[in-house]
C-alpha cells in the first residue's frame, strides 16, 4: 500500500481533481451581465452602445464565484450536443441524406465525424505501416540500419504543427507537390486545400506518415524478442517468409500492438495540430480544435463551453477504449489463474 | 519583406537613438511597462516610449500578437503586470467590461496638450483610451492589369465584378481576386466590412439581441459568394497575410487589403517592385447607390491599467505622451495614418483616408461583438461551399451566436 501512496497522490492531484473540477464548470455559466446603456465617442464619432456594469456583475461573481447553475444545459445546447436540433432533423426530414447533411452542419456532430474517421482510419494504418517498415528495417544489414532508423523516425521527430505547416505549403498550387499533382493528373484548378474530400485526403494521409514512426519503433523492439528458435524451426517445417510473418511474429506481437493500438487511439482522438497547420478549419474541425476556439475565441473565453466539449472528449475516450480495456483485464486475469 | 521591416525597424531605431539623449519626458521616477499588439506603427510607438528611460524611470513593452489573451490576467492582477495596453476597438471591451482601466481625464487636463479632440475615446463621458492611428480594410487595384482589360478603377463592389470578370475573361488572370476568407478572425471581418457597406445593424437597439437576420444579410451573403467565382479554389484557407503575399506575387489584380500593410506593399523597394509601383489604394468598394464604403474603421490607442500605483500611471502618461507626440508622427509619416496634431497622410494612407472620408462605419465596441464574430466565422464557410443556402446560415448564425451569448450570460 505505501508503494502506491506517491503515484496514486500524484494520480489524485494531477488526474482526478482537474477533471471534477472541468465537470463542475460545465455545469455552470457565466452570471446574467448587468448591462448599462452608454454613450460612447471614437474618433469615428459617437454611438449609442451597451456596457457591462462592471460593479454589479463582480458582485454577483463574487457571491457566486463559480457562474450560474446550469446542470445539463450547456451539453445539450445547440453548439454541443443539439439535442433539440437533432430532435427536429429526425421527426422532418427528406431522406436519409438530408438528415445526415443537416446534422453534420451541427458544429459538435461535425467536429466528432473528422475525429472518429481520423481516429479509425490513421490508427490501423499508421500501425501497419509502422510494422511493415519495423520488418523492412529488421531485414537490412546492420551497418545502414542506423541511419535508415534515423530517417524513419523523422516524421516522430519534426512538430506536429511544424511538419503539418511545412507540408501545408508544399501542396499549395504553386509549390512543389501541389503543381506536380496539377501536371499529373492534367487540372490547373486541382487544389488539394480547396475540396473537403482533399482536405480530408490530405489530413489522413499526413496523420499516418506522422504516427507511423511510433508503432514503427515498438515493434522493431518487439521483433528484437521473437524467439530465434521458433522462427527457424517454422523454416525447416517450409514456412515461407509470409508464413513465419503470419504464424510466428504478428502472434508474438500481438499484446504490443494492443498496447500501440490503445495509445494510438488516445492519440488520434486528440487530433488538433494538423488542422492548424493546414488552415483547414472550413473543412474539417476536431473535439480538441473546438475546445480550442472557444478558449481562444476573439477577446472573450467560453470556458464553460470548453469544459462540456473536454467532458464529451473524455467519455468518447472511454467508449472508445472499452473494447481494448476489457481485453487487456482479460489476458491479465489469465495470466494469474 | 522580413528584410525590409528589419531594415525599417533599424533605420528606426538608428533615428531615434540620435535624438534619445534629448528626449525630454517630465518624467522623474516610476515603472512604465507596455503590453502591445505587433506592428509596424505600435513598434514605432514602444521604440518612442523606450526613448523616455532614465536611470530612474524603467521602460518596457511586450509586443506580441498574443496580447489578447495576456491582456485581462495581466491587468487584473494587483499590481497590475503592465501599466500600459495598447488597445483597439474590439480588444479594448473586455477590459472595459472588467472594470480594469483608469478613467484619463485627470491626466488629460495635466499633460494631454497636444491631443485633439477626437483622439480621446470617452464611454460614458470618461475617457478610457487615447487613440493614436485609424486603420481599416480597403482597396488595393493593380492599375497594369486593370488599363489591360481596358476597365475603369472600380468604386462600387459591381465595379470590382465586372473589373474581375474582363480580366478573367480576357485570360489576363485566371484569379483576379482575393479575400481573407479564412474561418477564424478573417471570414468574419470579411461579413462585418460588407455588411456594414449594405447599411446594417448587428443587434437591436440597446442589446443583445441579434438583427443579421435580414435583406441585408442576405445579400452580404451572396456577394461575398459572387466575389468567391474569381477567387484561387482554395480562398477558405487564406487569411490575411497570405493575401497579401499572393498579391505581392502578381497573381491577383485587387484585394480588400489592411491599410496597416499598405506601406510594405507599395514600398518599391519591396519584393515585387513591378506589383508595387502599379498598385493604387482607393478607398473600400461600395455597394450599389448606397455610398458607404464596405469596411469597418478601427483605431489604435493606449490604455492606462487601474491597478497600478498613481506614481506609475502618471509617469506612464507622461510617457505616453512623449511616444505620441506630434514630432514621432512626422518623423515616421509612413508608418500608419497617426491620428495627431498636424499630421499629413503619407502616400501609403490614401485607402484608409479614403474609406474614413467616405463615412465608413466604425467596427461596434460592444461587449457581444466578439462573440458574433466567431459565430459570423464558424457558419459561413458551409454557405461559401454550397452546401447551405443564405436563410438557412443566417439562421444558424443566430443559433451559434445565441448559444455562446447565453453561456457569456449575456441573454
Amino acid at each position: 500500500m505505501m508503494f502506491i501512496l506517491p503515484s496514486a497522490l500524484a494520480m489524485l492531484i494531477f488526474i482526478a481533481l482537474p477533471v471534477i473540477s472541468v465537470a463542475v464548470q460545465s455545469l455552470f455559466i457565466e452570471h446574467d451581465k448587468v448591462m448599462v446603456k452608454v454613450q460612447s465617442c471614437t474618433p469615428f464619432g459617437c454611438t449609442d452602445d451597451v456596457q457591462i456594469d462592471n460593479a454589479a456583475t463582480q458582485a454577483l461573481n463574487k457571491n457566486e464565484p463559480l457562474g450560474k447553475f446550469n446542470g445539463f444545459g450547456t451539453f445539450l445546447d445547440r453548439n454541443h450536443l443539439a439535442t433539440s436540433e437533432i430532435g427536429a432533423i429526425l421527426s422532418r426530414n427528406s431522406g436519409l441524406a438530408d438528415a445526415a447533411g443537416r446534422i453534420y452542419a451541427l458544429p459538435f456532430y461535425r467536429a466528432l465525424s473528422f475525429t472518429l474517421c481520423y481516429t479509425f482510419v490513421v490508427t490501423p494504418l499508421a500501425m501497419l505501416l509502422g510494422f511493415l517498415i519495423a520488418l523492412a528495417i529488421n531485414g537490412l544489414p546492420g551497418y545502414i540500419k542506423g541511419p535508415v532508423i534515423f530517417f524513419s523516425l523523422l516524421p516522430m521527430i519534426i512538430t506536429p504543427l511544424v511538419g503539418s505547416l511545412i507540408v501545408y505549403w508544399m501542396i499549395n498550387g504553386d509549390a512543389i507537390l501541389g503543381a506536380t499533382l496539377q501536371q499529373i493528373f492534367n487540372d490547373p484548378n486541382l487544389y488539394l486545400r480547396a475540396s473537403p474530400v482533399l482536405t480530408w485526403v490530405v489530413l489522413l494521409v499526413y496523420g499516418i506518415w506522422t504516427n507511423g514512426p511510433f508503432s514503427f519503433v515498438v515493434f522493431y523492439a518487439g521483433l528484437q524478442t521473437v524467439p530465434q528458435d521458433t522462427l527457424e524451426s517454422a523454416m525447416i517445417d517450409g514456412a515461407s517468409r509470409w508464413d513465419r510473418v503470419r504464424l510466428v511474429i504478428v502472434p508474438h506481437l500481438a499484446p504490443l500492438a494492443t498496447f500501440v493500438g490503445m495509445v494510438q487511439l488516445m492519440d488520434n482522438f486528440r487530433v488538433f495540430e494538423p488542422i492548424v497547420g493546414f488552415n483547414a478549419q472550413a473543412n474539417a474541425t476536431s473535439l480538441s480544435y473546438s475546445i480550442y476556439s472557444d478558449l481562444n475565441g476573439q477577446f472573450s473565453q467560453l470556458f464553460n463551453s470548453a469544459a462540456a466539449t473536454s467532458m464529451l472528449t473524455i467519455v468518447g475516450v472511454i467508449i472508445l477504449l472499452i473494447p481494448v480495456l476489457i481485453r487487456t483485464w482479460r489476458e491479465f486475469n489469465l495470466k494469474v489463474v | 519583406m522580413k528584410h525590409i521591416l528589419g531594415a525599417t525597424v533599424s533605420v528606426a531605431v538608428l533615428c531615434l537613438s540620435g535624438t534619445a539623449a534629448l528626449a525630454d519626458c517630465g518624467v522623474t521616477a516610476g515603472n512604465v511597462s507596455i503590453l502591445s499588439n505587433d506592428f509596424d506603427a505600435l513598434r514605432v510607438l514602444a521604440t518612442a516610449a523606450e526613448e523616455c528611460a532614465s536611470g530612474t524611470v524603467k521602460v518596457t513593452a511586450n509586443q506580441t500578437k498574443e496580447h489578447k489573451n495576456l491582456q485581462v490576467p495581466a491587468l487584473s492582477a494587483n499590481p497590475a503586470q503592465y501599466t500600459v495596453a495598447f488597445v483597439a476597438n474590439n480588444s479594448i471591451a473586455p477590459l472595459l467590461s472588467g472594470g480594469l482601466l483608469r478613467p484619463l481625464d485627470d491626466y488629460i487636463a495635466k499633460y494631454g496638450k497636444d491631443l485633439q479632440p477626437n483622439q480621446l475615446i470617452k464611454v460614458d463621458g470618461k475617457t478610457v483610451a487615447i487613440a493614436f492611428d485609424a486603420n481599416s480594410q480597403h482597396l488595393f487595384y493593380r492599375k497594369d492589369v486593370l488599363d489591360k482589360a481596358g476597365v475603369q478603377p472600380p468604386k462600387t463592389y459591381e465595379d470590382v465584378l465586372a473589373a474581375a470578370k474582363a480580366i478573367k475573361d480576357k485570360g489576363i488572370m485566371p484569379y483576379p481576386l482575393a479575400a481573407a476568407d479564412k474561418p477564424g478572425w478573417d471570414l468574419g471581418a470579411e461579413f462585418v466590412n460588407i455588411y456594414l457597406g449594405e447599411g446594417g445593424d448587428f443587434f437591436t437597439p440597446g442589446g443583445p439581441k441579434l438583427a443579421i437576420n435580414n435583406d441585408q444579410g442576405q445579400d452580404t451573403l451572396k456577394l461575398m459568394k459572387d466575389l468567391t467565382a474569381y477567387m484561387p479554389p482554395d480562398y477558405l484557407s487564406y487569411d490575411a497575410d497570405e493575401m497579401k503575399a499572393t498579391y505581392l506575387a502578381g497573381k491577383v489584380a485587387m484585394m480588400d487589403g489592411w491599410g496597416s500593410y499598405a506601406n510594405t506593399v507599395i514600398d518599391p523597394k519591396g519584393p515585387s517592385p513591378e506589383v508595387a509601383t502599379n498598385t493604387v489604394l482607393a478607398a473600400a468598394p461600395t455597394i450599389g447607390s448606397n455610398g458607404i464604403p464596405s469596411a469597418s474603421l478601427w483605431w489604435d490607442g493606449f490604455s492606462i491599467a487601474k491597478n497600478i500605483s498613481d506614481a506609475d500611471a502618471d509617469a506612464s502618461f507622461q510617457v505616453m505622451m512623449h511616444a505620441m507626440s506630434p514630432a514621432v508622427a512626422a518623423a515616421h509619416p509612413d508608418a500608419a495614418p497617426w491620428l495627431m496634431k498636424g499630421f499629413k497622410p503619407g502616400p501609403a494612407q490614401v485607402g484608409v483616408m479614403a474609406t474614413a472620408q467616405g463615412n465608413a462605419k466604425a467596427y461596434p465596441m460592444l461587449p457581444y461583438m466578439g462573440l458574433l464574430h466567431t459565430a459570423l466565422s464558424n457558419e459561413i464557410g458551409d454557405f461559401l461551399k454550397g452546401t447551405k443556402d443564405a436563410t438557412k446560415t443566417l439562421a444558424d448564425i443566430e443559433a451559434d451566436y445565441n448559444a455562446a451569448a447565453k453561456e457569456g450570460g449575456f441573454i
